[in-house]
């Protein structure tokens, strides 16, 4: 009834007026009662009511449409329905203080994007985002929100400064391209990045605060800031830093140190200054103490609540820590001797919530990059019994980044390598290199790449059989080269000592030797080559293995090939073959030695011994003393 | 050496945490407590070297063991009332020694170390703190007084508070240095500082005054009102803005304890008094308060003082007369203390008609006030029949009228401001900014806004209690108009029988003096009030003599101010308006925070709330 009335072009704009202002009302309700209205196709009519040229029922619409948007029920595609909602909107933004308070909130809240979510780590390869068409950003960019919006910064009203500032930290959140205009964008004279930093100021409100220190951190992330621009050291770090405090509210904290974890992912040295600014490694701490009392079960919806912010603050406090340990080994020691904290994380790897599981197992990963750490703290806390089961049936988010760890824990010098494969991770492994994500296929190789690396002969085999020769083929067909090398890997590390080599060989020596002439003979870079001329050389250092090489006649004359090559990176791996086919001691070394110098092998060794590269210079008269012994 | 000199302390960067304020008053607090600003020649280790106007330290001992360390520690001890202080420290070459404050003895001393970066608290036994630090970079300290924390900063960056324990003891910054070559550069405010201490202030600024804003101030959010409306209307009463109190009481529906005649009576008898014509002022107040002054003897010698020094000066009525050129005053006063026929036969039209009344037509006085309302000449009036003085009290009242008016149309501004007011008002403080919202049409009243703030600052608290602040307009002109009615200044207006009578008042005073000293024994005040007063005499510029400050007309309003609240006493009414009170109440909470060392009065400023 009062969308029809509404509707009614007949009715008085009075009544019209009131009709939103008595629907905006009901939309403050339940979020059943914005259910319903959506449900009658009220964003329509309050978009339509826009076109009235009247300003008190205009304002009325938007104050409705405002607080439909800000709905979670809301989908903010709606907004985007009709392509000329948006310039319409825009043209609003002068009428009055309160169209531009109100646009602001909705631009602000109908941006969200595809990979949420995500919160800024991308460190691992991620293609989350989805591809519907230009994202929200890019609509409102092009139709000129930067402008539009800009010198609402310096408006009187402090509503309309903090909804344009919001606007443009939603705007700004991994775009490039919007940080990049807002970068040189001035009002009155002063650029927006010097706006930012005002608003960072200590007397003003937190909220204030903690936006504009969304806004800097995006457009340094973007790459339009520099990381040792003042505004970000001085400013915007300490500034996000005692948002963490004790003092801040639960939401201010969560936001502040998952907004930090993102400013510092990829820096060094915004790393160390974070780790040493007010204790932050010690105040994080704190976030795994909430709540502090517990409350009485009867009380549900406290319980529900404290919940719930107990998750948010403990994933905050994993993302910055995993943050503040990617690089520095210094920091990851003091991280995990803050107290508990192995014991955190191992907790937190068998939470509820996926959000704090997934953080919590970004941290391990930060962590785990330490040679030291993986010697002592992660043995002593069996910290792969619970990451393996994190293995178990877990999304793929979080599979990508626990198979990442994994791959650190099965370095050979770490001491949880051997309870891992007693637990089953190399069927777990192989099953996750059939995967359709990229990340999973590339982490599950290189973990079998790292267990094989100086392995026995037993769990060499297992993997073997685990993978199976049609899986090993696959992988080197995969299109990706990541793929690709650390399957190489694999085999190289598979194909190391001679009993091993002349035991796999004298197995799955045909498929081999197939696979690798494919690979020379495709169109694959340098790198991928020379994994493979290494292969060759290792499966020439074989007693037995060495004949698979010697009777294959297209296999030597790619070798001779690649001696002339004109990378001597390849040169030297083709040498190394060659090396290891003539060594003199072994049996049968005569005849091979005759062999390749009718295929004219000698010759290319003597020019190569005249090289001005020192490497195949030694490496070629080191090879042509075999002859003349 | 040129280190303490204010020159830094007026950059913009001034490591001090002295709050802004009118250049004399800092001028003033850096006198009484200086801030550290150079390292100290004297209190240092012998292995100590300073240069560079006392900011560079360099180590020169032999630093084979820690025996050998050597500290040296800033002028002046941090003073409590600053608030917040920080200096910064730069390390030259290979600084491996440590950096702190010490409360004076090494038992209490707070200290952060380069070499393993442990923080130590009046032990020496460190706790790990922050990193290690070493050539090139900035250390930092910062002392908060407010909440007894501390925390040091490198390059800029703040590396976490902690607390200390509040003493009486004072606390220096000081730093340590232990290995040869070692060379550290303090900047104590000279420089701009790494860290960036101004937002720091900021928020501690902020956050102080919010504090004062949310105040709480009791739930019954009407009695509150009312006690504010009360307030403000007993301060326009207690000074006799008769029309604006009677505006306020009607726009705020209160009522006014005094009746509005006799805040008229009194206003008159101050004018009176402020104007120099102490005879007329106690000869009405004589009528008008019978028995007042026969109880208050002390009082009455005061005002028979002062009136002897008016004399002298020329002004009083009773040396006046003899100018001829008062022809009301001439044949009011004859010279006799006796009430005037006219006083007495007007006394019941006073009542009715207020303002219109002939006995307020004391021309100099409504005049006067009149000029400094609309720039009216003056100086004629001034002097002239009592006719041309009618008018202009007329003016007067009509002056008022339009400030009632004006208040009636701001009433419902005034209303929303009060509003406001409510939430950002605490104690005395709160209610002077009540009085601006609402009397900022009244210009008289604003001119005495811009009073209290010096006398507060500048005097001693009686004055700002007796609230004697107002007159100074009025002062001025009556000044300037003396000057031109006597150009040359002479004694009694150079009248020869108006010497006469000032010697012949002066045996009078005399005699009073004995007759007091045997009632109610020896008074010293008395005597050196009686001495002061007869030395004028003793030269021939008495304007330009030892004790000639007497003549000068800021020396009536505390008598003014005195009588005021004698009168505003024997009518039960309270001496002083509770509105000063509590302004000053403010004013001495603040000096008493300062002087016990709380941090905050740093932040928290009466003039701040008073526009």
């Amino acid at each position: 009834m009062l969308l029809y009335l509404l509707q009614q072009e007949t009715s008085s704009t009075e009544l019209r007026t009131e009709c939103a202002v008595v629907l905006g009302s009901l939309a403050m309700g339940t979020e059943n009662n914005v259910k319903s209205l959506l449900d009658c196709h009220i964003i329509p009519a309050l978009l339509q009511g826009l076109l009235s040229p009247d300003l008190k029922f205009i304002e009325a619409c938007l104050r409705c449409l405002r607080t439909i948007f800000i709905s979670p029920v809301t989908p903010e595609d709606l907004l985007y329905t009709d392509a000329t909602v948006i310039s319409h909107l825009m043209a609003l933004l002068s009428r009055s203080r309160y169209t531009q308070e109100y646009i602001c909130q909705i631009f602000s809240h109908c941006c969200k994007l595809h990979h949420w979510h995500s919160c800024g780590f991308n460190s691992l390869p991620q293609p989350l985002l989805c591809a519907n068409g230009p994202d929200h950003q890019t609509i409102l960019f092009n139709h000129g929100a930067v402008q539009n919006i800009a010198h609402l910064l310096v408006s009187t009203s402090y509503k309309v400064r903090m909804q344009a500032l919001k606007c443009f930290s939603v705007l700004a959140f991994e775009n490039p391209q919007v940080s990049m205009t807002l970068v040189n964008v001035s009002v009155d004279g002063e650029l927006l990045p010097q706006i930012f930093v005002k608003m960072l100021q200590r007397d003003k409100p937190i909220e204030m605060q903690l936006t504009s220190a969304k806004c800097l951190t995006s457009m340094c992330r973007a790459g339009a800031i520099r990381t040792d621009d003042p505004c970000i050291v001085l400013k915007t770090l300490p500034c996000l830093v005692r948002m963490c405090s004790k003092d801040r509210l639960l939401e201010e904290r969560v936001e502040g140190a998952e907004t930090l974890a993102y400013l510092i992912e990829t820096d060094v040295e915004l790393q160390r200054m974070a780790s040493i600014t007010d204790h932050l490694i010690v105040m994080l701490a704190d976030y795994f103490k909430y709540p502090s009392s517990v409350s009485a079960i009867t009380d549900i919806k406290r319980l529900d609540h404290d919940l719930k912010h107990a998750h948010e603050l403990r994933q905050a406090a994993f993302k910055l820590y995993a943050s503040l340990g990617a690089n520095d080994e210094d920091i990851r020691k003091k991280i995990i001797e803050t107290e508990n904290m192995m014991d955190r994380i191992v907790n937190g790897l068998s939470e509820s919530s996926i959000k704090v599981r997934l953080a919590a197992v970004r941290c391990l990963h930060s962590l785990s990059r330490s040679v030291q750490q993986l010697r002592t703290s992660f043995q002593d806390h069996a910290v792969w019994k619970p990451l393996m089961k994190v293995l178990q049936n877990a999304p793929n988010e979080i599979l990508v980044v626990a198979s990442s760890t994994l791959c650190n824990l099965l370095l050979e010098f770490s001491p949880s390598k051997e309870p891992i494969l007693e637990s089953g991770a190399i069927e777990l492994l192989c099953s996750l290199t059939q995967s359709e994500n990229l990340a999973l296929r590339v982490n599950g190789i290189w973990a079998l790449m790292n267990m094989a690396f100086q392995a026995e002969q037993k769990i060499k085999s297992d993997i073997l059989r685990g993978l199976s020769t049609e899986q090993l083929f696959q992988l080197l067909s995969d299109s990706d080269v990541n793929v690709l090398m650390k399957t190489l890997g694999l085999l190289r590390n598979l194909l190391s000592t001679r009993p091993h080599i002349d035991h796999i060989m004298s197995t799955h020596g045909k498929q081999i030797m197939q696979a690798v002439t494919l690979i020379l003979e495709g169109e694959h870079n340098i790198e991928v080559k020379e994994q493979t001329l290494c292969i060759l050389a290792n499966i020439a250092d074989g007693t037995t293995a060495k004949e698979l090489i010697m009777t294959n006649d297209d296999i030597l004359q790619k070798i001779k090939y690649y001696m002339s090559h004109s990378n001597a990176k390849l040169q030297l791996a083709a040498m190394f073959c060659i090396s290891n086919l003539i060594w003199n001691e072994e049996e049968g070394s005569q005849e091979r030695q005759d062999k390749l110098r009718d295929m004219g092998v000698v010759d290319i060794l003597h020019k190569l011994s005249q090289s001005s590269d020192p490497n195949l210079c030694d490496k070629a008269k080191t090879a042509l003393q075999q002859y003349l012994a | 050496m040129a280190t303490a000199t204010p020159a830094g302390a007026g950059s913009p960067h001034g490591g001090d945490a002295a709050p802004p304020g009118p250049p004399e008053e800092q001028e003033l607090s850096r006198r009484l407590t200086p801030l550290p600003r150079s390292w100290s020649p004297k209190d240092k280790y012998n292995y100590i070297g300073l240069s560079q106007g006392n900011l560079r330290v360099h180590y020169k001992g032999h630093g084979k063991n820690h025996k050998d360390a050597a500290s040296v520690r800033a002028t002046h001890p941090i003073p409590a009332a600053c608030g917040i202080y920080y200096f910064e420290v730069k390390i030259v070459t290979q600084c491996l020694g440590m950096c702190g404050w010490q409360l004076g003895w090494d038992k209490h001393s707070y200290g952060y170390h380069g070499d393993d970066g442990h923080s130590f608290c009046s032990s020496g036994t460190g706790q790990p703190y922050g990193p290690t630090f070493t050539t090139g970079d900035v250390i930092g300290c910062c002392v908060n007084l407010i909440n007894n924390t501390c925390f040091y900063t490198k390059n800029g960056h703040s590396l976490g508070k902690f607390v200390f324990l509040p003493s009486q003891s004072n606390l220096y910054p000081t730093v340590g240095l232990q290995t040869p070559g070692e060379i550290v550069d303090a900047n104590f405010g000279q420089q701009p500082f790494v860290f960036d201490i101004e937002d720091y202030m900021r928020e501690w600024r902020a956050k102080i005054q919010s504090t004062i804003k949310r105040f709480p101030i009791g739930d019954r959010l009407g009695e509150w009102q009312a006690m504010l409306q009360n307030m403000v209307s007993s301060y326009l009463v207690h000074h006799g803005y008769c029309s604006t109190a009677t505006a306020f009481a009607r726009v705020t529906d209160t009522t006014i304890q005094e009746e509005q005649t006799s805040i008229k009576n009194r206003q008159r008898i101050q004018k009176l008094v402020l104007a120099g014509r102490v005879g007329e002022a106690i000869e009405a107040t004589q009528q008008l308060y019978p028995g007042l002054l026969e109880h208050n003897p002390n009082l009455l010698f005061m005002l028979k003082c002062r009136q002897f020094v008016e004399m002298v000066n020329g002004t009083d009525s009773e040396v006046r007369c003899f100018s001829a050129r008062s022809p009301r005053s001439q044949d009011s006063y004859p010279g006799s203390p006796s009430l005037s026929p006219r006083h007495g036969s007007s006394n019941s039209h006073l009542h009715s008609t207020g303002a219109d009344s002939p006995t307020c037509s004391n021309g100099v006085m409504s005049t006067k006030s009149k000029q400094s309302h609309s720039k009216y000449p003056t100086l004629s009036s001034s002097s002239s029949s009592s006719s041309s003085s009618s008018p202009s009290s007329v003016n007067y009242s009509e002056s008022n009228s339009t400030d009632s008016t004006k208040s009636q149309q701001h009433s419902s501004t005034s209303n929303q401001e009060t509003r406001e007011y409510y939430d950002a008002l605490f104690l005395g403080t709160k209610l002077s900014h009540y009085t601006d919202a609402f009397g900022s049409h009244d210009s008289e009243m604003e001119m005495e806004a811009e009073h209290y703030p010096n006398g507060v600052l500048e005097n001693s608290s009686t004055r700002i209690m007796n609230g004697t602040y107002k007159h100074e307009e009025i002062l001025q002109t009556d000044e300037s108009s003396m000057e031109d009615s006597c150009p040359q200044r002479q004694l009694c207006g150079g009248n020869h029988a108006a010497t006469e009578r000032m010697i012949q008042f002066g045996r009078e005073l005399q005699i009073l003096s004995e007759q007091l000293c045997r009632e109610y024994g020896k008074n010293t005040m008395h005597k050196k009030m009686l001495q002061d007063a007869f030395s004028l005499l003793a030269y021939s510029d008495p304007w330009n003599c030892p004790v000639g400050q007497q003549l000068d007309p800021i020396q009536r309003e505390p008598v003014c101010a005195a009588l005021n609240s004698a009168i505003l006493e024997s009518q039960n009414l309270p001496k002083q308006p509770p509105l000063m009170l509590a302004l000053g109440q403010a004013s001495e909470c603040l000096r008493l925070m300062a002087r016990v060392g709380l941090g905050s009065c740093s932040f928290a400023r009466v003039d701040d709330y008073l526009h």
